[in-house]
């Protein structure tokens, strides 16, 4: 599922073409050269002389100079129908739309920050490691990095691109097939590079209108008594200081924003899926599964982490 | 008649008390003093080939555990802040401290011997760089054992190496670590240009010059322009940013992130034909030999390389295809990246027709050489794969790069490499390698490059990054990974056979004679090992191949004094006898001012007033080298086999 050879967008294809194409012709330059070099060093031709050296006749050493000539000129021929199918298909890619739906990314060490920008500030949307796109529509990311380089590659959409800090790049694709696709950072950004991933879900337009519609509504605020607890060990305990949930007094931006937390699928950037017991595991002692995260570990008592796992469980 | 046998002894005499007066004049001397003043080029040469032959073993195995690591998924055997300073060593050694310096000290050993001079250009100077550069392994090993080693790859991308991403010492050590590496293979550089212009045999005109020589001299122009980039980001602009506050890179303070990668790659891209180029040029010598023909289209195999070196320069951008910049500039680097398939080729085509006119000897050389042809033009290959931007955009920082550029590195330079050992090993220690060990060495080689890093092209395509210390069962990369750890230690394996068979050899080899393979250049013309002073008399160059030359005869040089270090100097473009030249005995000061220099760097790190001090002393110890290097020098005439008269100093 998660693969350049399984294309689901319609650059994808064009570039696994690309690919397959340069992996054909190759494949037969490659073992082709070597064979005629094998050949070669297989089979005696010239003739040795009295002074124990290979001697080449004149004609003979014209031909060869003609073969090798020959040979040049067709890796020059080789190079150039490269050059032009692939300028044909970068032309087309570098092509930035006039209109698509613009998403914002942030590279964080070691998570993307993601949000839907909207004219009207209430509509705005803020996730986190998970990207929804509508299946058919261009969508445009604008990257950005908010401490070092990171870099965004979704294998099955196509395009890799560099978030630099003190940059804004853009990356854009149409999924054309309904998916889930897998990708991590590709740029070696520190300690936990190898686990910075994110999930792009590709839905069907009207799904993912719903979906974006949702998630400017914060969730309601909770009336048992467990999750009211819930609640105030976070915005007490120290969660409020980096993270923030619609509808509260937690704004903090240091952390991916939790205010549809249960509604993606993984938790610490796609390192664990997001069930109760991971999600306790996590809290308690983040470094533990993934040394040199930036976020602490809470002392919190159980009756505590119960309540505050309670309360982010509910938050859809 | 009768008279003749007389003569002949009396010659013979007359060469030995040569010999013994040259072996006098030139010889190191001997103990631990003698030892630490060593500048015989010969000597500082195998010393830098065994000291990065040791940083190769040390390279390997930080691939070695890499690989134990990553051989399952959510493998717990090193955490992550150990693997990224092992894949960072394993990076910064392989460059800068094995591939690079390795092709210097095989042309430091053989360019002398290849154009017939008696030492290098500047002795001491060859001394100092290979001290300077033994303070960096030091240096750069001491801070791995104590978890100070470098931990953000060897490209040591900004803002993540700066110091608000990276506090403590440990990307200096990186930083510093090139430094020294620069100062080295300059000093190297300079020798080698000085050598190949000034100290070639007479009649050694440009167009009789080894391809192994003209590489290397290619290569010491391309270390002229390439190096001083590298030492103005990392040692002035990175170690000024994380030692003093400036703000080059820093995008919150007018700085720029990306400039680091322009700089860094404008010499990173040339470094890898720094590699190439010279591990190619041992082919031609090993292909001539065992073909028993010269080389098909010298001229084009020269021009190539000259080619080579210049488009090494412009490609510098298809490293970077995945930063937001200009879509037609990318273009154009993607245009000049294939065009360097062209000059490779011409190489490759004209080996081929070389291999196709003789009635080749597969000897061990010989079978690196095709083992170099399988996994390089697969190498190749995947490099005009990765000029396209498109497939660059899916390809670039995943495992596929990873694959290509070890196709490229191992094919291209460590299998002509292993090649020249074989060729050159009895010249350097007068004993011939097994050859049995040998191909043992050979096949477990190939089989296992191609074992570990054919199967790293499918995971990079499968999504696989660089650089990542674990990975995800659900991802399905297990197999493949496993598939190369086996490869990898097969490799690892092989290598064991190497030193296995090297250090046998080395003792109770079968001794080799002047000339083993009846070779053509004139390193063979001398003995094996060669003596201090290379050649008893300078010999005299007819041709592209003196040693093939059907005429009994070799013409020397005779008249140069033997009671001192006496050189002779000659045009730089038809090697006309033009002067003499007096080198330098053994000293201290080399060595004094390496430590001076090293104190300076590392130094540095901690205070930026250990540069002043540094200088100071150094400044000292310059003196004194200078100092000692003035020798009496007085006008004196020489004969000159042509029968002018040279007076000239």
């Amino acid at each position: 599922m998660h693969s350049f050879f399984d294309p689901a967008s319609p650059q994808a294809r064009a570039v696994a073409g690309l690919w397959w194409w340069m992996f054909g012709v190759g494949m037969v330059i490659w073992f082709g050269v070597f064979a005629v070099a094998m050949y070669a060093a297989r089979q005696p031709h010239g003739q040795r002389g009295p002074d124990d050296l290979e001697h080449v006749s004149p004609e003979r050493h014209r031909r060869m100079e003609r073969v090798v000539a020959g040979a040049v000129f067709a890796t020059i021929l080789i190079l150039c129908a490269f050059l032009v199918y692939d300028f044909s298909i970068g032309s087309v890619l570098a092509m930035h739309p006039k209109r698509a739906l613009t998403i914002d990314v942030v590279g964080h060490q070691w998570w993307w920050e993601i949000t839907y920008e909207d004219p009207n500030p209430s509509k705005r949307v803020g996730t986190a490691n998970e990207i929804h796109v509508p299946v058919g529509e261009l969508v445009q990311f604008k990257l950005r990095a908010a401490d070092v380089i990171h870099s965004i590659w979704a294998p099955n959409l196509g395009g890799k691109k560099d978030l630099i800090p003190g940059y804004v790049s853009t990356l854009w694709f149409k999924a054309d097939t309904a998916g889930v696709y897998r990708g991590q950072c590709t740029e070696f950004c520190g300690m936990q590079h190898a686990q910075m991933a994110f999930y792009i879900v590709a839905e069907p337009p009207v799904k993912f209108a719903g979906w974006l519609a949702a998630g400017s509504i914060p969730n309601p605020p909770p009336t048992d008594s467990l999750l009211l607890h819930g609640r105030d060990v976070f915005m007490q305990r120290g969660c409020a200081s980096c993270h923030s949930i619609g509808g509260t007094d937690a704004r903090a931006t240091v952390g991916p924003d939790l205010t549809h937390f249960k509604g993606r699928a993984a938790i610490a950037a796609g390192s664990l899926s997001n069930t109760r017991a991971n999600l306790t595991r996590w809290i308690q002692n983040p470094s533990a599964l993934k040394p040199g995260v930036r976020m602490p570990a809470l002392e919190l008592s159980p009756g505590e982490m119960n309540a505050l796992v309670s309360y982010l469980e509910t938050l859809k | 008649m009768s008279n003749l046998p007389v003569a002949q002894l009396l010659v013979e005499a007359d060469v030995a008390r040569e010999a013994a007066a040259l072996d006098a004049t030139w010889r190191d001397k001997s103990g631990v003093w003698g030892w630490l003043c060593a500048v015989e080029q010969k000597t500082i040469a195998r010393r830098y080939i065994i000291t990065t032959f040791l940083m190769f073993l040390a390279g390997g195995m930080e691939a070695a555990l890499m690989r134990l690591q990553l051989a399952r998924p959510e493998n717990a055997l090193i955490g992550p802040d150990r693997y990224n300073q092992l894949f960072t060593v394993h990076g910064t050694t392989m460059m800068f401290l094995f591939a690079v310096p390795m092709m210097q000290a095989m042309g430091l050993y053989l360019v002398p011997l290849m154009v017939g001079a008696r030492s290098i250009a500047f002795p001491r100077l060859n001394a100092f760089g290979y001290w300077n550069y033994v303070v960096g392994v030091v240096f750069l090993y001491v801070s791995l054992f104590i978890n100070m080693g470098p931990d953000t790859g060897w490209t040591a991308y900004v803002p993540l190496s700066g110091p608000a991403y990276s506090p403590g010492h440990r990307v200096d050590v990186w930083a510093q670590v090139v430094t020294f590496t620069e100062i080295s293979a300059l000093c190297g550089a300079v020798n080698l240009i000085v050598t190949v212009f000034k100290m070639r045999a007479p009649g050694m005109s440009l167009n009789r010059i080894p391809v192994f020589v003209w590489a290397q001299l290619v290569v010491a122009f391309m270390i002229v322009f390439a190096m001083p980039a590298v030492a103005t980001g990392s040692t002035l602009m990175l170690a000024l940013d994380r030692a003093v506050n400036t703000h080059w890179f820093n995008p919150a303070e007018g700085g720029d992130a990306l400039l680091w990668q322009h700089i860094f790659w404008f010499f990173g891209h040339p470094e890898v034909y720094i590699i190439f180029l010279p591990a190619i040029g041992m082919i031609t010598p090993i292909v001539e030999t065992f073909c028993r023909r010269a080389v098909f289209g010298y001229t084009a195999m020269v021009m190539a390389n000259i080619t080579t070196a210049f488009f090494a320069f412009g490609l510098w951008v298809h490293h970077m295809f995945a930063t937001p910049i200009p879509e037609l500039g990318q273009s154009l680097f993607t245009a000049a990246s294939m065009v360097i398939a062209v000059p490779t080729g011409i190489q490759i085509f004209c080996w081929i027709a070389t291999l196709w006119g003789g009635r080749p000897r597969l000897t061990v050389p010989m079978l690196f050489v095709l083992g170099f042809l399988f996994t390089f033009i697969n190498g190749g290959i995947t490099g005009v794969m990765l000029a396209s931007v498109a497939f660059d955009k899916e390809a670039h920082d995943t495992f596929f790069v990873v694959a290509h550029l070890h196709y490229v590195l191992i094919g291209g330079g460590l299998m002509p490499l292993f090649g020249a050992f074989y060729f050159w090993f009895p010249k350097l220690t007068g004993r011939l390698l097994n050859t049995a060990l040998g191909k043992l060495h050979f096949w477990l080689f190939v089989i296992g490059t191609n074992v570990t890093f054919f199967p790293m092209h499918i995971l990079g395509l499968n999504g696989m990054p660089r650089r990542i210390y674990t990975y995800a069962e659900t991802t399905g990369w297990g197999t493949l990974n496993m598939l190369a750890t086996v490869g990898a230690l097969t490799i690892a394996l092989s290598v064991l056979v190497f030193l296995i068979n090297a250090v046998r050899s080395w003792f109770s080899g079968e001794h080799a004679g002047d000339n083993p393979w009846d070779a053509a250049g004139l390193e063979w013309a001398t003995t094996s090992p060669p003596p201090s002073y290379n050649f008893v008399h300078t010999p005299v160059v007819r041709s592209r191949h003196p040693l093939w030359e059907t005429t009994v005869e070799q013409p020397v040089v005779t008249g140069l004094r033997s009671d001192r270090r006496e050189i002779l100097l000659t045009t730089t473009f038809d090697a006309q006898p033009d002067s003499r030249h007096v080198g330098p005995d053994g000293s201290i000061w080399p060595l004094y001012v390496a430590l001076c220099m090293g104190l300076l760097f590392i130094g540095s790190i901690f205070s930026p007033y250990s540069v002043l001090a540094g200088i100071g002393i150094s400044l000292i110890g310059l003196f004194f080298w200078g100092w000692q290097s003035t020798q009496d020098v007085e006008v004196e005439r020489v004969a000159l086999p042509d029968g002018r008269m040279v007076d000239r100093l």
